[in-house]
C-alpha cells in the first residue's frame, strides 16, 4: 500500500495530569477527506494542534508524506504543503479582509526580503487576490475590516488564507461551528469542491455534514482511537455508538 | 480642513512641518533667536532616534526599553575617535594599528556599523522573548551597556568624554551650526523616505502582520525570527546615527545618553507624536523638546505636570498629536 | 575568610531587599499583566516618610509605623485612579502611563523635600555589631533587615499556602478569567494585591534609608535589580522572586567584592581593576542572560 500522506504514531501529549493524546496513530490518505469527531475534550483539537506544529508531543512521530515533521517549528510546515484553520478564528482583524489574503499569499512567493516596491499593490499578488477571494465567496467583502466581519465570514476568510499555500494537507478545525444552516451548506460544497485538488483533514461537530463530506472517520475518545473507517463502518460500530452518536439513533 | 480626507491633511501636515523646518534657520535669524537653530538641531536628531524607534514599536509591536543603548553606542563611536584623533593615539595596536579621526566620513559609517552590529547582538537574544520578557531583556541590556561605559575610566567614564570639535565633512564646516542644522534635517529626511518605502514593502507587510498576529503569520509560514530581527537592527543602525549627530550637537557623550530614563523619553515622544506613523514621532520629539524648553523657564519642577500629561495623553489621546492633526485610520474597534 | 562571610551576608541582605521589591511587582505583572515602572516610587515614598518621621520623633519604629501604611494607601489610590485603566491596555501605554507616574512622583518629592539627601540614622538600639559567628562581627542592623526580610518570606509562604486570600491570589496569578469566573472580586483583589506589593515596596524603602542615602531616583536603581530578579525567578511567581532575589543580591555583592581580585590572579592590575569592575557591574545582566537562554520563562515560572 502506498506511503499514507499524513502518518502518526503513538503520539503522547498531557497537560500536567491531563492525558491529551494517548498512544494515538492515525493515517491519512492522498485524496480523502478524513474527518475526527469525538466528544468534547477528546483531543481533537490538541491533536490537529500537534499536527500544524502550534504544540510539540511529548512522545510519538508524525509523517508527512513519509517526512517526520514532529519537532518542526511552527513556521517550516506551511512550505511543506501543510495549512489550517482555527477554532477560534485567527485573522488579522486591524486588516482588510483584502490585506488578509493578500499577506497569506506573499506567504508562498518566496521571501519577503524586498525593502522597495509596494507590497499591496504587487501586480503579482494582486493576481492571486480575486480567485482567492471568489473561491470563499468573499468577493463582495474585499474592503471591509476582517475583525468586523460576521462570524460565518471570518471563517470563510480563515479558510481562504489556508488554501492560499495551495496545501497538499489541509486541517479545517471545525469550520461549521457557529454557522447557520446557509453558511454550513456553502463550506460543505467549498469543501467537497476541494477534496480534488488537496486532502483534508476535518474536526467537526456536525454529523450531517461529516456523514454527507467524509470518506472516512476517526473517532477520538478521552485522548485514543476508538474506531477507524469508512462511514458506514463508523455507523454502525457499536462502541461507537454507546460512547458518542449513541443519542442520535 | 474636514472636507479634506486623511490623506490630504496628511500630506498637507507633513507639507507644512518640512517647509518650517527648511525655512528654520532664515526664520531664527529673523527673530533675532539664533539659538533655535541649536534647539531645532536637537530634535530634529531626537525625531529621527524616535522615528527609528518607531519603526520597530509602531509598526512592529516591538516594545523595546532599550533603543537609548544604540543611540549611546553611535555617540560613543565618535566620541571615542575623536578622543584618539585628539590625543594622537591608537584606537587598538594590534593586529593592526586603527587611529582615531574626526571625520564625519569614518566615524559616521563606523557608528552605524557598530550600532547595527549591537541591534544584531542585542535583537538576537531579545527576540527570543515576547511580551513583558522582551521590554524587560531590552531594558536589562540597555543597563549592562551603561554600566559598562560608566566604568570606563579610559574614555571619561560617568562624566563622559568632550570632543575638541565636531566631525568635518568635505566641503562643510559643520563648526557654524546652520549647516549642522542642515545636515541634520537631511539625515532625518533620508530616513523618513527611506523608512516610508520600508513599511509599504513586503517586507514591511510582514513586520506589520508579525504585529498584528504573530502565531497566525508563522502558521502562514513566515520565519518571523528573521524579519523582526533585520527590522530591529535598521532600527538600531538609525538611532546609531542620530547618536553620531547628537555627539556632534553638544560636542560632549556620556553614559547617560543609553541609560534606560533616555530610551524611556525616546518612547514618550513617540507616543505623543503618534506611534506607527513615521511622521507623529518628529513632532513628538518637537512637541516634547519645545515643552521642557518653554516649561523650565516657569518651573524646574514642570515634570511634576509633565507625568500627569503623559498619563491623559495615554488614556485619552492614545494616537498622540498625529492622530489629533490628521485623524485616526480607520481600524477595527 | 572574615570578608568573605560579611560579604555573604551583604549579599543576603541585598537579596531580601531584592526580595521585598518583587514579591509584590512579580505578582502585579502575573496577576494583572501590567508592567508598572512605578513601583520604585513607593520604595521611595517609604524611604521619605519613614526619613521624616523619625527625624521629626525620634522613634525609628514609629517611622516605620507611617510609612508603611503611607505606601499602601497611596499604592491602592494610584491603582485606583491609574493602574486600573491601563490593565486592559497595551504594554506600550503601561510603560508610559507608569513613567509618567515616576515622574511625577521624583518631582513631587523634590518640590516637598528639596534635592539634598535626607539621611536616616541607624536606630540606636541596632547600632551596634553581633557575632552571629564567633570571631566576626556584623552590623546588628543588617542582621535586623535579614530577619525581617525572611519573616516576610514566611509570612508571604504561609498567607499563600494556608489562608484563602492567598489562594484566591494564586488562582489569579495562573488563571485570571477562571478566578473571575469562580465570582472572587477581582476588583478588590487586584486592589489589595497592589497596596500589598506597594507595602512591601515601602518597607524595603525604611529599612534601606539608613544604608543608602534617601534622594529622589532612588526608585529606579533598585527597580532595574527588581526587573532582572522578576525575569529571573519567572513572573508572577513569589517563589521565583525568593530564589531570583538571593541568586541576584549574592551575584552582585560578591562580584563586586571579589571579582577584582580574581582578575588580578591573570591580568596585570591596572588592567584588572578596571575590567573587574566592568564585569562586576554587568555580571546580574550576564546571569540574567544565561538564565533566559537556559530557562526562557524563568526559573520558576507560575505558570508551566
Amino acid at each position: 500500500m502506498a506511503e499514507p500522506l499524513l502518518r502518526i504514531e503513538s503520539l503522547c501529549k498531557s497537560f500536567g495530569a491531563v492525558k491529551a493524546c494517548h498512544d494515538l496513530s492515525l493515517e491519512v490518505h492522498a485524496g480523502e477527506i478524513h474527518a475526527l469527531i469525538g466528544p468534547n475534550g477528546a483531543g481533537k483539537t490538541t491533536l490537529l494542534n500537534q499536527i500544524a506544529g502550534d504544540l510539540t508531543p511529548d512522545s510519538g512521530q508524525i509523517f508527512l508524506a513519509g517526512q517526520e515533521i514532529t519537532h518542526l517549528p511552527l513556521y517550516r510546515r506551511a512550505p511543506l504543503g501543510l495549512a489550517r484553520s482555527y477554532q477560534i478564528t485567527s485573522v488579522f482583524a486591524n486588516l482588510s479582509v483584502e490585506e488578509n489574503m493578500l499577506l497569506a499569499i506573499q506567504a508562498h512567493h518566496g521571501h519577503s526580503f524586498r525593502f522597495w516596491g509596494r507590497g499591496l499593490k504587487d501586480p503579482q499578488l494582486l493576481a492571486e487576490l480575486g480567485p482567492a477571494l471568489e473561491t470563499v465567496g468573499l468577493s463582495e467583502r474585499a474592503e471591509a475590516i476582517a475583525g468586523n466581519l460576521s462570524h460565518g465570514e471570518k471563517k470563510q476568510l480563515e479558510v481562504g488564507m489556508a488554501l492560499s499555500c495551495k496545501p497538499q494537507l489541509l486541517l479545517l478545525d471545525e469550520p461549521m461551528a457557529g454557522m447557520g444552516p446557509g453558511g454550513s451548506i456553502e463550506l460543505s460544497k467549498l469543501i467537497h469542491k476541494l477534496k480534488k485538488e488537496m486532502t483534508i483533514l476535518l474536526v467537526e461537530h456536525d454529523m450531517e455534514a461529516i456523514f454527507s463530506l467524509a470518506d472516512r472517520i476517526t473517532v477520538l475518545v478521552y485522548g485514543e482511537v476508538v474506531a477507524t473507517g469508512s462511514v458506514e463502518e463508523i455507523r454502525s460500530n457499536p462502541a461507537v455508538r454507546q460512547a458518542y452518536l449513541g443519542e442520535e439513533d | 480642513m474636514r472636507m479634506l480626507s486623511r490623506f490630504d491633511r496628511k500630506s498637507l501636515c507633513i507639507f507644512i512641518s518640512a517647509l518650517l523646518l527648511v525655512l528654520l534657520p532664515i526664520l531664527a535669524a529673523l527673530a533675532g533667536e539664533p539659538y533655535l537653530v541649536s534647539l531645532f538641531s536637537r530634535i530634529l536628531i531626537y525625531a529621527l532616534a524616535a522615528a527609528s524607534l518607531d519603526l520597530i514599536l509602531g509598526y512592529g509591536g516591538l516594545v523595546s526599553l532599550g533603543h537609548a543603548a544604540f543611540f549611546g553606542i553611535g555617540a560613543y563611536a565618535v566620541g571615542i575617535l575623536a578622543h584618539h584623533d585628539f590625543e594622537e593615539t591608537a584606537l587598538i595596536s594590534w593586529p593592526l594599528i586603527i587611529p582615531g579621526s574626526d571625520s564625519g566620513l569614518v566615524a559616521w559609517p563606523l557608528a552605524i556599523m557598530v550600532s547595527a552590529l549591537l541591534a544584531a547582538i542585542i535583537g538576537a537574544l531579545s527576540l527570543r522573548t515576547r511580551g513583558m520578557h522582551f521590554i524587560m531583556i531590552t531594558l536589562a541590556f540597555a543597563q549592562m551597556l551603561f554600566f559598562f561605559f560608566v566604568s570606563l575610566e579610559g574614555y571619561g567614564g560617568d562624566d563622559g568624554l568632550t570632543l575638541f570639535s565636531r566631525n568635518t565633512l568635505p566641503g562643510l564646516d559643520l563648526g557654524d551650526d546652520v549647516q549642522f542644522y542642515y545636515i541634520c534635517l537631511a539625515s532625518l529626511s533620508v530616513f523618513l523616505l527611506l523608512a516610508g518605502r520600508l513599511v509599504e514593502s513586503r517586507f514591511g507587510i510582514v513586520i506589520r502582520g508579525c504585529r498584528e498576529n504573530e502565531k497566525r503569520m508563522q502558521s502562514l509560514g513566515f520565519p518571523t525570527y528573521r524579519y523582526k530581527l533585520l527590522c530591529f537592527v535598521i532600527a538600531g543602525a538609525a538611532a546609531g546615527l542620530a547618536g553620531a549627530l547628537i555627539a556632534n550637537q553638544v560636542e560632549y557623550v556620556s553614559p547617560g545618553l543609553m541609560h534606560w530614563t533616555r530610551s524611556a523619553i525616546i518612547l514618550v515622544m513617540v507616543l505623543l507624536g503618534g506611534s506607527g506613523t513615521l511622521y507623529g514621532p518628529v513632532l513628538g520629539a518637537a512637541a516634547f523638546l519645545l515643552l521642557e524648553e518653554v516649561l523650565s523657564i516657569y518651573t524646574e519642577h514642570w515634570m511634576v505636570y509633565f507625568g500627569p500629561v503623559m498619563i491623559l495623553v495615554v488614556l485619552f489621546a492614545r494616537h498622540g498629536l498625529f492622530g489629533i492633526l490628521v485623524g485616526k485610520e480607520k481600524r477595527h474597534g | 575568610m572574615l570578608l568573605v562571610i560579611e560579604q555573604i551576608f551583604n549579599g543576603l541582605q541585598l537579596g531580601v531587599t531584592l526580595f521585598l521589591m518583587s514579591a509584590g511587582l512579580t505578582l502585579v505583572f502575573g496577576i494583572m499583566q501590567v508592567i508598572n515602572l512605578a513601583h520604585g516610587s513607593f520604595y521611595m515614598i517609604g524611604a521619605y516618610v519613614a526619613a521624616t518621621v523619625t527625624a521629626r520623633s525620634g522613634s525609628f519604629l514609629l517611622g516605620m509605623a507611617v510609612a508603611l501604611p503611607a505606601a499602601a494607601v497611596v499604592g491602592m489610590l494610584v491603582e485606583m485612579v491609574v493602574l486600573r485603566r491601563l490593565y486592559k491596555k497595551e504594554h506600550v501605554d503601561q510603560v508610559l502611563a507608569t513613567f509618567g507616574l515616576i515622574m511625577f512622583f521624583n518631582e513631587l518629592t523634590r518640590i516637598l523635600w528639596g534635592r539634598q539627601p535626607l539621611f536616616m540614622d541607624v536606630p540606636s538600639w541596632l547600632s551596634g555589631s553581633v557575632e552571629l559567628i564567633p570571631g566576626i562581627p556584623y552590623p546588628s542592623y543588617r542582621i535586623a533587615v535579614i530577619g525581617v526580610g525572611l519573616m516576610v518570606a514566611l509570612f508571604l509562604y504561609l498567607m499563600f499556602t494556608r489562608t484563602r486570600i492567598g489562594m484566591q491570589i494564586r488562582a489569579g496569578a495562573s488563571n485570571r478569567e477562571m478566578a473571575g469566573a469562580l465570582g472572587i472580586n477581582i476588583r478588590l483583589l487586584y486592589t489589595l494585591v497592589f497596596g500589598l506589593g506597594t507595602l512591601l515596596a515601602g518597607l524595603a524603602g525604611v529599612m534601606a534609608g539608613p544604608i543608602l542615602a534617601v534622594e529622589a531616583g532612588m526608585g529606579e536603581s533598585i527597580l532595574i535589580l527588581t526587573f532582572v530578579v522578576i525575569v529571573i525567578g519567572g513572573i508572577g511567581s513569589v517563589r521565583g522572586a525568593f530564589i531570583g532575589a538571593l541568586l541576584v543580591g549574592m551575584v552582585d555583592t560578591l562580584g563586586r567584592a571579589f571579582l577584582p581580585a580574581l582578575f588580578r590572579m591573570f591580568l596585570s592590575s591596572a588592567h584588572a581593576d578596571g575590567v573587574a569592575a566592568s564585569v562586576a557591574s554587568m555580571s546580574i545582566y550576564i546571569l540574567m542572560a544565561i538564565i533566559l537562554i537556559w530557562r526562557p520563562k524563568g526559573l520558576l515560572p507560575a505558570h508551566s
